[in-house]
């Protein structure tokens, strides 16, 4: 059974189990992203009094295309250039013991980190335990003054004292559900998948 | 075709590797380096995890770029040198390594004299093992620095010119590199005196010289090896000088070279021998690099074996 939930503007499609009839088809429906973003961008600005010591690092993979988003967002409220960098958490992962080799990715950071507002971008906060992974890995580079975090999708869960300071839409899941974000950038279209039951393989990055 | 999958792998030699494995962990390399520029040059990856480098021959170079390799993993990494280590007290190799299994020892870095003596352990410990050279057989990860050292300089590998010179009969380094070079693609081309050039070259598909002027024409890269005076049971030139005539790069050979030539060596150099001062100090030189980059490469091989169950 496949049916779609639409919620305050967001339209979710919540793909059926076994024995759904529909299941090869894609039944997903794009989502509206420009008005979160604007509105965390500017929650960003309203919080750091301007976007001046403002740094945004998106983690791989998904999150690295959300905070050049951002940054165009950011733009348009602010002219200063905003700094964004991509890291990549594979290396500071709590679970590498229980499962296979992931590729690394490279780390960018556009700048030293000391001192600034560090705004970590991700597409799905659930666990915690990227964001713990990606704060270990921020201080590596730095003492930055704050870190602060940017999830579009917030679905709960939380095995860490974590929370975001900016959530794109608070989605209520199942732990047995799997929440997808496709990104044009990396997917070739925008999109939420919500989908229920067994986990479902996917080439790169995870929520 | 099952995905390449380096856990709990051997790496003995690259005459076992495909040219899709040793494209994989080539590809691997890059994000390492980076952990090696930071202020903070370690990552948590493998804490917990124990290292030991056993080095029955003498080492500066290798021992301590997997020494570095290690500890930037944050994995504890011990040093066994021959000279201080029980074998000197007659324990055989086999015994010491039950020892060291018996540590809970979970990767074994060796070198040895005689080739196959790290195949050996392999096959006998159940833990993996890293071969970090044996005799005049194998030296995979030196080869997999100068492959990752080419195509950081020269943008790719397939179809580039590559002339090793010097002791080719003796030279692990050679091996490890013919064997890798062809499964990519590349053409190898040996230079140096007859004594030095074992038969049956023409096999492996390379282009056998002993004329360097003439060889080193149309390369793109220039290997100089080192002459193993400490392995030559037999005189194999008359005299330093007189081989130093005939196969030492100096300036003016390496102007019959292309113009972005790159010369590589494995180290130690022998300046003046082998290779000219000015030339292995010189911009054509990525002899360096090849250090610099053999702590990542080392770093991605340790990753890609230990990360993970």
């Amino acid at each position: 059974m496949t049916s779609l939930r639409v919620q305050g503007g967001f339209f979710l499609a919540r793909k059926g189990t076994k024995g759904c009839s529909r299941s090869k088809g894609r039944s997903w429906t794009p989502w509206p992203w420009s008005g979160p973003l604007r509105r965390i961008a500017h929650e960003i600005v309203e919080r750091n009094r301007g976007t001046q010591q403002v740094v945004l690092v998106g983690i791989r993979t998904r999150g690295v295309p959300l905070a050049q988003r951002l940054h165009r967002h950011l733009q348009q409220i602010e002219p200063h250039p905003v700094p964004v960098g991509a890291i990549d958490i594979t290396l500071y992962r709590d679970d590498l013991r229980l499962q296979k080799n992931r590729p690394v990715h490279a780390t960018s950071l556009p700048c030293p980190l000391d001192g600034k507002h560090v705004v970590l971008v991700d597409d799905v906060l659930y666990t915690g335990r990227s964001i713990r992974a990606a704060m270990d890995a921020l201080t590596d580079f730095g003492r930055p003054q704050t870190i602060q975090l940017a999830v579009l999708i917030d679905r709960g869960h939380r095995e860490l004292p974590i929370r975001a300071d900016y959530v794109g839409k608070n989605v209520p899941t199942a732990r047995n559900e799997q929440v997808r974000v496709l990104l044009r950038e990396v997917d070739g279209e925008d999109a939420v998948l919500l989908v229920a039951g067994e986990p479902v393989p996917r080439t790169q990055g995870d929520a | 075709m099952t995905a390449i999958d380096f856990r709990g792998r051997d790496l003995l030699g690259m005459a076992e590797l495909s040219a899709a494995e040793i494209r994989y962990l080539l590809d691997a390399v890059p994000p390492f380096k980076e952990v090696s520029q930071r202020d903070i040059k370690k990552v948590p990856t493998l804490r917990g995890k124990t290292i030991v480098n056993l080095f029955f021959e003498p080492s500066t170079r290798t021992r301590t770029s997997f020494e570095i390799a290690g500890k930037r993993m944050s994995a504890d990494v011990i040093n066994v040198s021959v000279a201080t280590s029980s074998l000197s007290k007659g324990e055989s190799l086999r015994d010491m390594a039950d020892n060291l299994a018996a540590m809970q020892v979970d990767l074994l870095v060796v070198r040895h004299q005689v080739a196959g003596v790290p195949h050996m352990l392999a096959r006998y410990l159940s833990i993996p093992v890293i071969n970090a050279g044996d005799g005049a057989h194998e030296h995979p990860t030196q080869a997999l620095l100068d492959l990752f050292t080419i195509e950081e300089r020269l943008g790719s590998l397939r179809d580039k010119t590559v002339l090793l010179v010097g002791d080719i009969a003796n030279s692990r380094v050679a091996r490890s590199n013919i064997f890798a070079m062809r499964k990519l693609g590349m053409r190898v081309r040996v230079c140096g005196p007859r004594t030095m050039l074992p038969p049956g070259l023409e096999r492996l598909g390379v282009e056998v010289s002993s004329d360097f002027d003439e060889a080193i024409q149309d390369a793109d890269v220039v290997m100089m090896l080192r002459i193993q005076r400490e392995r030559h049971g037999e005189v194999l030139f008359p005299s330093p000088q007189e081989y130093a005539e005939r196969y030492c790069l100096t300036a003016e050979r390496l102007r019959r070279a292309k113009a972005e030539v790159l010369v590589l060596h494995p180290g130690p150099i022998n300046r003046g021998l082998e290779i000219a001062p000015e030339v292995a100090d010189g911009l054509a030189s990525a002899i360096l690099q090849q250090v610099t980059n053999g702590v990542a490469v080392r770093m991605a091989l340790l990753y890609l074996i230990l990360g993970g169950s």
